[in-house]
């Protein structure tokens, strides 16, 4: 089985020589000497990878809005913000193999005719932060970065930009206006950040194991890209399992692994003496998927048809001696204190659902609690709200009534938590 | 124009509006927070959500937000769906979970936009049992309360404050619900437009601190329309009154004129009106206590016209129907303008330039929209503060039409738009002696001695129009400069070239109009702004009068005995010892004002006249608007217009050239006749006899409370409401209850919308006009087939004269304005102590330290002042600050003898 993003992670990662003496920078070259962006652009477009920060949106597609006849500066931003709660996949990228993402970087720059990139990098990674720091510099030295790359026509900066400690941050517009030194609140779209994106010029914001994908695509093509998954969703996916499993950790496997093999046969199944009640299938921002589920093929529209979301592809599982309302409560909490504060559903919306949930954890839970929780998960859904923040947050709250609602009620008539023992 | 959909009924709207500005336009009562008419659409508070639908087979539809929504041919949307109605009561029911429900103790309460939107949504039942975040509040300074809990988290404020008025100091902090809108630090808000704060907040987060020591609700107030009488701009005011103290000022839209915005000097320099000082009966010497009745000393007054050999003396703080009146009441040829020969005769020519030139004066929305601005010698910021509010909004304009055309914008998506055009600004070019505030956003400033100022700006005229003779000896760098403002004139579509009074230098308006006079002949649409000194400066001129010069005159060489002065103290037009003289000299000097000031003290008749709270009158901005100003409430004591004072002298002295005048509309109707160039001004509102299904105008809201028990100590029986024979409008609440023509708009208010959004009822567009039209009318329209006659005199370049500094004046926004001091609030702000601005390397050659003392003569005055380095001063050159109650009144610039190279005898210096 192949592992074309994973297959030569280190710790420490490979120095520029190392990763150049294992195919390292071949698709800079090959691209940035002997392609036109337009012919970057269609084999990324061709092999329809989707984007892997969660949203999955097609990347070639994405960089076709850019307008290639402008002149001024245009700007390529890895998202490496990674804040979603139970997500670890891109720091195992980053810490691992910066080398593939500068390489990744700089043949999506290229294809957008990008002059300057960045990447915004979460405050809490400092391995991956002086490794970054110490590959870009390796990759200027190379003649890979700066003034006229490889001798071609083609130049490009690439700087490190470490963010202050914001989910919002993971949010593409936040992400600008917080590179910009402004406040990270979102931006409305339209305008799309291909148009007007960082400082007002066309940008495009990828994240980070998706642009580590870029140089394989482009040595290999599309049809390779395709032929390495079990669904129509192409390539490899870094999935990851969290919570009372035997092994939890990530693994790059074939699009579509299912949820069973994940949990099962790659995190060594549930700790002895827990049992597996449901997992938020890709981060905390989706709903949670249950037992029926776990033969699900864990890509885009297999989760979507299973009434969740692939998100970033990293599972947290909930077990049967964790209370679901306080595992809730808790990710309630975490959403509530990192909205922005910008649109009004969002900022006062979350607090209340979090002060809700912990009444309920305490005991004072009324009756009609259940219907406040449940309106809230509608009227924070898409579009009512500013940005994804909230909808994503309503993700777990809206299934966790539905699935674990048993818990909710016994909470609220018997004045406790059940799960806890020492009371 | 396209057709849309509203809950199945088809409109016919304009293309480029947003759909919560469409619905508004319509008279569809959508409730919105963070959307402002003038600043935009941000998408923020979520209130005026709808339902979207992709076609007339689509039956579930999808919320969005009105206001970031553009209109569309065919679209179809529904206010009144079930899911948008709900979603908009629970967007009201999340504020209300930190909102802290103080409304019968807050301010805004009764004119709070977020009770009448939290009624317009229903919510009405509270579910949510948690406790609320509470905040510290700020000290911000004597304009502005804080109050941090009721805030909604709109972003109104910084939006205003921030982006739209170039505040630096208020500012979000924090995130999620805890988001804060304040300063770094308690501190005085620095900007000059914070008052406005007040009015963009739709709650009472921020609110009127002036209002709030003697608060009345807006309910209990008497209204009329009003025009500020702070600088010569002519925003126009709403002012409220309560038991015969005038309370609060707030902004009256003029579409035309200010729009939604006040400076804080025209919102909060109102006090004077209640000042302890007013004269409220009339008196006359030696028995100023009042011993006099007003019949008695009327009969002295009159018998002293009878006598012959009297004088008046006008004032550009008065209305023109007052001036009017006493110039009928004296003759003609016995009337003097009452400015000081400066101001006259700066004003006198921009009068000719705006008259007789070829370039209309531009109003406020205009500058707006200028795409190329020459300052020339002003400190707008200081003489017309809402003007450097326009100039802030005009550099805008090309940047953003950029922005708009390259990613198809519209002007109200105010978070992209401002994103795209970054910091980018259009040619701002501002040639000042001083830094002023405005340069920030300017494309390049010079900083000379205003003589070389001035010659550049005359070389930018000749190298538009050979015409005009070339500046000789110009310097390289200056003519670079010249060059570069010369391209950006000729760029531009629609350049607008301001300058004023406030440098003392009329070569800087003849400038001015040479360059703007060039670019129309050049095909190109210039405008032009020019300061005059006060609010009805260019009236006056329009009216005409002798210089003030020629007044001391006629009284030195006997040939006129008697003096009445209008709302005048000549202590501030004319240098203090002509003042004396003519005070020894005048038998009797008759002054009719409001204030007892240094005048009043030496007059021998105290006639009480009153302010512009209290009478009706017209006032000509400068760009030649006259305005109307109505009386707001029925003063206390013998108060009445000044010109009702004349009509009463002139009736008791027979003078034929005011009989059978009475009321307002009879002396405007006589002024339209003597005058012909006011003679619009017969035409600018409807007069007195007006009425609406027969009905008056009423001052007072319909929900006025407590006037049976207002005056019950006295009687128990309700008084008879005052008369008002001069206008449409009652002193009651009783009346037409509808919405009156534009210029009668006593207040803003419509069903359901108490606060001052309220506004959006009564205009044509959002943002547009008021119904029929915005008030006032324009006597100036420049002479567009008229010859261009230039300025062909520039000024010598400036050289500094040994022994000498030459003084300028330098003009306070808080400070420099006679009336607007008298506000403790303003008062408090003004420069702190009396000093003389000097260059350093000057301070240095006559052994001067920073703040000593420095003793010098003007005009044959001594004056002590403390010396304080400017490194802005070219060699040479000192300001001193203008209009300062303690500062020396003479004609700047002037030259005074600072002794020899060295510090001289003549100049005794100590530190204190």
């Amino acid at each position: 089985m192949e592992r074309p993003l994973t297959q030569h992670i280190a710790f420490p990662p490979l120095g520029l020589r190392q990763y150049e003496a294992v195919g390292g920078y071949q698709a800079a070259r090959k691209a940035v000497k002997h392609m036109s962006p337009q012919e970057v652009l269609d084999i990324v477009k061709e092999s329809n990878i989707k984007g892997r920060g969660g949203a999955g949106f097609s990347t070639g597609m994405k960089w076709s809005f850019v307008p290639m006849n402008v002149s001024g500066p245009k700007y390529l931003v890895a998202n490496a913000d990674e804040m979603e709660p139970g997500t670890f996949k891109d720091r195992w990228l980053l810490e691992g193999n910066p080398h593939q993402l500068i390489e990744g970087m700089i043949v999506a720059a290229y294809a957008i005719q990008a002059t300057e990139a960045f990447v915004f990098l979460r405050w809490a990674y400092k391995t991956a932060a002086a490794e970054i720091r110490k590959a870009i510099q390796e990759a200027y030295d190379a003649g890979y970065l700066g003034q006229k790359i490889l001798g071609t026509d083609y130049s490009l900066d690439l700087h490190l930009h470490t963010g202050v400690g914001r989910y919002m941050c993971g949010e593409e517009t936040a992400l600008l206006n917080s590179l910009e030194g402004k406040r990270a609140t979102p931006r409305s779209k339209p305008p799309f950040p291909q148009v007007s994106g960082l400082f007002g010029r066309p940008t495009i914001v990828n994240n980070v194991e998706t642009l580590s994908y870029i140089p394989h695509i482009v040595n290999k093509g599309a049809a390779w890209f395709q032929s390495l998954s079990h669904t129509a969703d192409g390539g490899t996916k870094i999935y990851g399992v969290s919570g009372r499993v035997k092994k939890p950790g990530a693994w790059e496997l074939p699009m579509g692994t299912t949820m069973r093999e994940l949990i099962e046969e790659h995190a060594g199944g549930m700790l002895d003496g827990y049992r597996f009640r449901g997992a938020l299938p890709g981060g905390a921002s989706t709903d949670f998927l249950v037992e029926e589920h776990l033969d699900v093929k864990m890509d885009f529209a297999g989760v979507a048809a299973a009434g969740s979301r692939l998100g970033t592809g990293t599972m947290v599982v909930l077990d049967d001696r964790t209370c679901p309302v306080g595992f809730v409560h808790n990710l309630e909490h975490f959403f509530a204190q990192e909205s922005c504060g910008f649109c009004t559903p969002c900022r006062e919306g979350l607090p209340w659902t979090e002060k809700l949930l912990w009444a309920i954890e305490q005991g004072e839970g009324r009756a009609e609690d259940l219907a406040l929780l449940a309106s809230h998960a509608t009227l924070l859904g898409p579009g009512n709200t500013f940005c994804a923040l909230a909808p994503g947050a309503m993700e777990p709250l809206q299934s966790a009534l539905k699935y674990f609602r048993d818990d909710f009620e016994r909470h609220i008539k018997e004045k406790k938590c059940p799960y806890h023992t020492y009371t | 124009m396209a057709t849309i959909y509203i809950d199945n009924k088809p409109y016919e709207v304009k293309d480029g509006r947003n759909l919560l500005e469409v619905c508004l336009q319509l008279g569809i009562d959508l409730p919105y927070f963070c959307w402002h008419p003038a600043l935009g659409s941000v998408g923020a508070c979520r209130q005026c959500a709808i339902k979207s639908f992709k076609d007339e087979n689509d039956t579930k539809g999808r919320l969005v937000m009105s206001c970031m929504e553009p209109v569309k041919d065919n679209i179809r949307i529904s206010v009144n769906d079930k899911d948008a109605v709900h979603f908009r009561e629970q967007v009201i029911g999340w504020l209300m979970t930190n909102h802290p429900h103080d409304c019968a103790v807050c301010d805004e309460g009764g004119a709070c936009h977020l009770q009448d939107m939290t009624v317009m949504t229903g919510h009405s039942y509270r579910n949510y049992r948690f406790t609320k975040r509470t905040y510290r509040n700020q000290y911000l300074g004597p304009f502005l309360n804080h109050e941090m809990n009721r805030c909604i988290q709109c972003y109104r404020c910084v939006r205003f404050y921030k982006d739209y008025a170039g505040g630096k100091d208020l500012n979000v902090f924090a995130a999620h619900h805890h988001v804060y809108f304040g300063r770094e630090k308690d501190g005085k808000l620095e900007s000059e437009f914070s008052g406005n704060l007040a009015e963009v907040c739709p709650t009472g987060v921020f609110t009127d601190k002036t209002l709030q020591s003697h608060y009345t609700r807006k309910w209990d107030m008497d209204y009329a329309p009003s025009v500020c009488q702070g600088c010569s701009l002519g925003c126009n005011i709403v002012a409220g009154e309560r038991y015969g103290s005038l309370r609060q000022i707030t902004n009256r839209y003029n579409g035309e004129v200010n729009g939604y915005f006040l400076c804080d000097r025209g919102r909060y320099g109102y006090e004077f009106v209640n000042s302890v000082h007013r004269i409220r009966e009339p008196a006359i010497r030696p028995h100023l206590n009042g011993t006099s009745s007003k019949e008695h000393i009327i009969r002295h007054v009159a018998a002293k016209l009878k006598e012959g050999k009297v004088i008046g003396i006008g004032s550009p703080r008065a209305s023109l129907e007052s001036n009017f009146a006493l110039r009928q009441l004296v003759g003609e040829k016995h009337f003097y303008n009452g400015m000081s020969d400066a101001d006259h005769d700066h004003t006198a020519l921009a009068l000719k330039i705006l008259r007789d030139g070829p370039v209309p004066p531009a109003a406020l929305h205009e500058v707006e929209k200028a795409d190329m601005i020459l300052i020339l010698g002003e400190d707008v910021t200081n003489t017309a503060p809402m003007l450097a509010l326009a100039v802030r909004q005009a550099v805008r304009q090309r940047p953003m039409q950029d922005a708009m055309r390259e990613i198809h914008l519209s002007a109200w998506q105010d978070a992209a738009v401002r994103e795209a055009m970054q910091e980018e600004k259009g040619p701002l070019f501002i040639l000042n002696t001083f830094p002023t505030k405005l340069d920030e956003l300017a494309t390049r400033v010079q900083r000379d001695a205003p003589e070389n100022l001035i010659r550049i700006a005359f070389q930018v005229s000749h190298s538009l129009d050979a015409a005009i003779p070339e500046v000789p000896d110009l310097g390289e760098v200056e003519q670079m400069l010249v060059n570069q403002i010369t391209d950006a004139l000729l760029a531009a579509q629609r350049p607008l070239i301001i300058s004023g009074y406030g440098s003392g230098y009329d070569a800087f308006m003849k400038a001015a109009a040479n360059i703007s006079g060039a670019l129309q002949k050049k095909g190109k649409q210039p405008m032009l702004n020019l300061t005059v000194p006060e609010c009805n400066s260019l009236g006056l001129e329009m009216l005409g009068g002798h210089r003030l010069d020629s007044a001391f005159d006629v009284l030195l060489h006997g040939d006129a005995e008697t003096v009445i002065v209008l709302e005048n103290d000549l202590y501030r037009r004319a240098d203090k010892h002509k003042i004396e003289a003519m005070f020894r000299y005048a038998k009797e000097v008759i002054l009719i004002d409001h204030l007892y000031n240094q005048t009043a003290e030496k007059a021998s008749v105290l006639l009480p006249a009153g302010t512009f709270a209290e009478s009706d009158g017209t006032i000509v901005n400068n760009e030649g608007r006259a305005q109307r100003y109505y009386q707001v409430y029925v003063p206390k004591g013998s108060v009445q217009e000044s010109w009702r004072w004349c009509l009463e002298i002139a009736q008791a002295a027979g003078i034929h050239r005011l009989n059978g005048l009475r009321h307002l509309d009879d002396i405007v109707w006589a002024m339209s006749i003597a005058v012909p160039a006011l003679e619009p001004v017969q035409r600018l509102a409807p007069h007195a006899d007006f009425r609406i299904a027969g009905q008056k105008i009423p001052r007072e809201p319909h929900r006025y409370s407590g006037r049976t028990a207002i005056d019950a100590n006295k009687n128990v029986s309700e008084p008879k409401p005052p008369d008002d024979p001069d206008t449409p409008f009652s002193f009651t609440m009783e009346g037409f209850r509808g919405e009156p023509p534009a210029p009668l708009i006593p207040f803003f208010w419509a069903p359901g919308w108490n606060s001052v959004q309220s506004i959006n009822k009564f205009q044509s567009e959002i943002g547009g006009h008021l119904h029929g039209g915005d008030p006032g009318k324009r006597l100036l329209e420049g002479n567009r087939n008229g010859e261009i006659t230039y300025f062909l005199e520039a000024p010598e370049a400036y050289v500094p004269i040994p022994g000498h500094v030459h003084i300028i004046p330098v003009y306070h926004i808080f400070g420099s304005e006679e009336l607007s001091m008298h506000t403790p609030a303003i008062a408090q702000q003004a420069p702190d102590f009396f000093c003389i601005y000097m260059n350093p390397e000057d301070l240095h050659q006559w052994g001067i330290t920073p703040g000593m003392w420095v003793n010098f003569e003007l005009e044959g005055h001594a004056y002590v002042m403390a010396a304080m380095p400017n490194n802005w001063l070219p060699k040479g050159i000192a300001a001193i600050n203008a209009g300062l109650p303690q500062s020396p009144v003479v004609d700047l610039p002037q030259f005074i003898r600072m002794g020899g190279d060295a510090v001289s005898d003549n100049i005794h210096s100590s530190t204190f």
